[in-house]
């Protein structure tokens, strides 16, 4: 039999619905306005550990085809527009990782996006926390640093620890197939983060985490009292991931570099160097005002809302059956 | 034998770890936002029966495991190996103490069994999910007590101890849930 109804009841769809309106009423309350950029693009994404979807377009002045990538996030686009004056701005968007699926993960869903000029990371966050008790009917986060939350639970400092001290600490805790033969410092943070620290944090209350590793800084600034961390926070509450933010980095020549930092990295592993995206660089050597952004996973908060264990819960047609 | 990837894990594959035949039980992948993504599995090691959970970074592979199960009716025993039968091609196979471990409790003669081989060799015996057998020896019981609570100990032909109702009696044949060793009914001869 061919299954053709949807994953998600169509009682939890209407619910679903209802939030996606909260948000947006939310926003509008707050005069952050709704924008929506392309979900296909010219140029992909540099991250080592993001996988594109990736397809051609052909029409009058492409016979031959233009290469274009479908958007992992709205993040680019969205700071062309606050280069170009937009001001604050949300976007409620589907965005595609290919390579990813589980209880947790679906390759397409929907991102919320928000800019917000004259923020820092601190003032997002308090933001991103009334929405989420709004949603959520849940108690004020807490707030704690990646140093601090990593080395209360693994007991040594995720920012200065040699990689020999962090692969014993993985080994220890049952790693070893990873740990024994892993060159690289963050993926043994990112091991540990997400197997030890992660079930232990944001249980009772959602949990802000902040300054991440300089080298794990993504599009964040670094910052500048203790160039170790980077203002990239992220939030999580009752084993989900829920949201990834930062103090944006505004300069064009270190995101340049960033840029051809994670292609190197690529070379080495042994996977496709992408172009940069030079409108996006464009965009920020004409100027990008000081803003703070952070895109949250919206089926994950919907599925919290709705207590419903597994996203494709919340979807109505998730991969399998789309 | 072939490596497969953390993308062809599910459940029921077999692998090799730590040089030991597994099989899958579940497969999990776990990614954050930025960074690495990894699976975790939990795995039964065939030979120890031992469960427990491993992690991969996700994209490494793994050697996978000579391992298949065969479907082949118990003969006889020797005292130091069990022998099965294909009933098909009539090939048999010996498996020692170690492969059958606890389940020698259920064999009964004919029965088709299923018989895990690994390179070729018996690691593994599983008994039919229900078997039937005689009662050798249980306490009478008492007269007039049909349902009872707590029901008495019985010790069947194979030497296997199960729980059974009081009412149940020495000669009666009896089914047995052999994955949880425990009683179903009482068989009518």
């Amino acid at each position: 039999m061919t299954k053709w109804e949807p994953s998600a009841t169509i009682a939890t769809l209407k619910q679903r619905a209802q939030i996606v309106a909260q948000v947006r009423a939310f926003f509008e309350t707050r005069g952050v306005w709704e924008v929506d950029t392309p979900t296909l693009s010219a140029a992909g994404v540099s991250d080592v550990h993001l996988h594109t979807f990736a397809t051609t377009f052909y029409g009058p002045g492409f016979a031959h085809g233009l290469p274009m990538h479908l958007q992992t996030s709205p993040e680019y686009p969205m700071k062309r527009l606050i280069s170009a004056g937009s001001g604050a701005i949300y976007q409620i968007c589907k965005v595609f990782r290919n390579e990813e699926a589980s209880r947790r993960h679906n390759p397409e869903f929907t991102m919320l996006e928000w800019y917000r000029p004259g923020f820092d990371a601190f003032a997002l966050m308090k933001e991103l926390d009334e929405l989420v008790i709004e949603l959520l009917e849940c108690k004020p986060a807490e707030y704690v640093s990646y140093q601090r939350a990593f080395s209360s639970i693994l007991g040594v400092c995720p920012l200065d620890a040699e990689l020999s001290v962090l692969r014993t600490i993985a080994c220890e805790r049952g790693y070893r197939e990873i740990a024994e033969h892993e060159q690289d410092r963050d993926t043994l943070l990112q091991l540990l983060f997400c197997m030890e620290v992660e079930p232990n944090i944001g249980q009772e209350r959602p949990c802000f985490v902040y300054d991440f590793p300089a080298s794990q800084a993504a599009l964040a600034r670094v910052n500048l009292d203790d160039p170790r961390v980077a203002s990239r926070f992220e939030l999580y509450y009752q084993n989900l991931e829920l949201a990834n933010g930062f103090h944006e980095l505004t300069d064009a020549k270190e995101q340049r570099a960033r840029f051809e930092q994670d292609n190197k990295t690529r070379q080495t592993l042994g996977l496709p160097t992408v172009d940069v995206d030079e409108r996006f660089l464009a965009a920020l050597s004409a100027g990008m005002p000081d803003c703070a952004g952070v895109a949250v996973g919206l089926d994950r908060v919907i599925m919290l809302a709705l207590n419903k264990a597994s996203i494709q819960d919340v979807l109505s047609f998730d991969i399998s059956r789309a | 034998m072939a490596n497969y990837s953390t993308n062809e894990f599910k459940g029921g594959l077999k692998i090799m770890i730590d040089g030991e035949p597994c099989s899958i039980l579940e497969n999990e992948m776990v990614k954050p936002g930025k960074g690495q993504a990894f699976n975790r599995v939990k795995i039964r090691k065939l030979i120890s029966g031992k469960v427990l959970e491993k992690t991969f970074k996700s994209g490494d592979t793994v050697e996978g495991a000579d391992v298949m199960d065969m479907d082949l009716a118990y003969l006889y025993t020797d005292g130091e190996f069990w022998h099965f039968m294909n009933n098909d091609t009539f090939e048999q196979i010996a498996a020692d103490a170690k492969a059958m471990g606890d389940n020698v409790k259920w064999l009964v003669e004919n029965n088709v069994c299923t018989i895990t081989l690994w390179n070729g060799n018996p690691i593994a015996v599983t008994p039919p999910n229900f078997v039937e057998l005689e009662i050798t020896e249980t306490d009478p019981g008492l007269k007039g007590d049909t349902a009872g609570t707590g029901g008495k100990p019985a010790t069947l032909t194979t030497g296997a101890v199960v729980r059974v109702p009081l009412f149940v009696q020495i000669g009666e044949v009896i089914k047995v849930d052999t994955r949880s060793g425990e009683y179903v009914s009482r068989v009518s001869k």
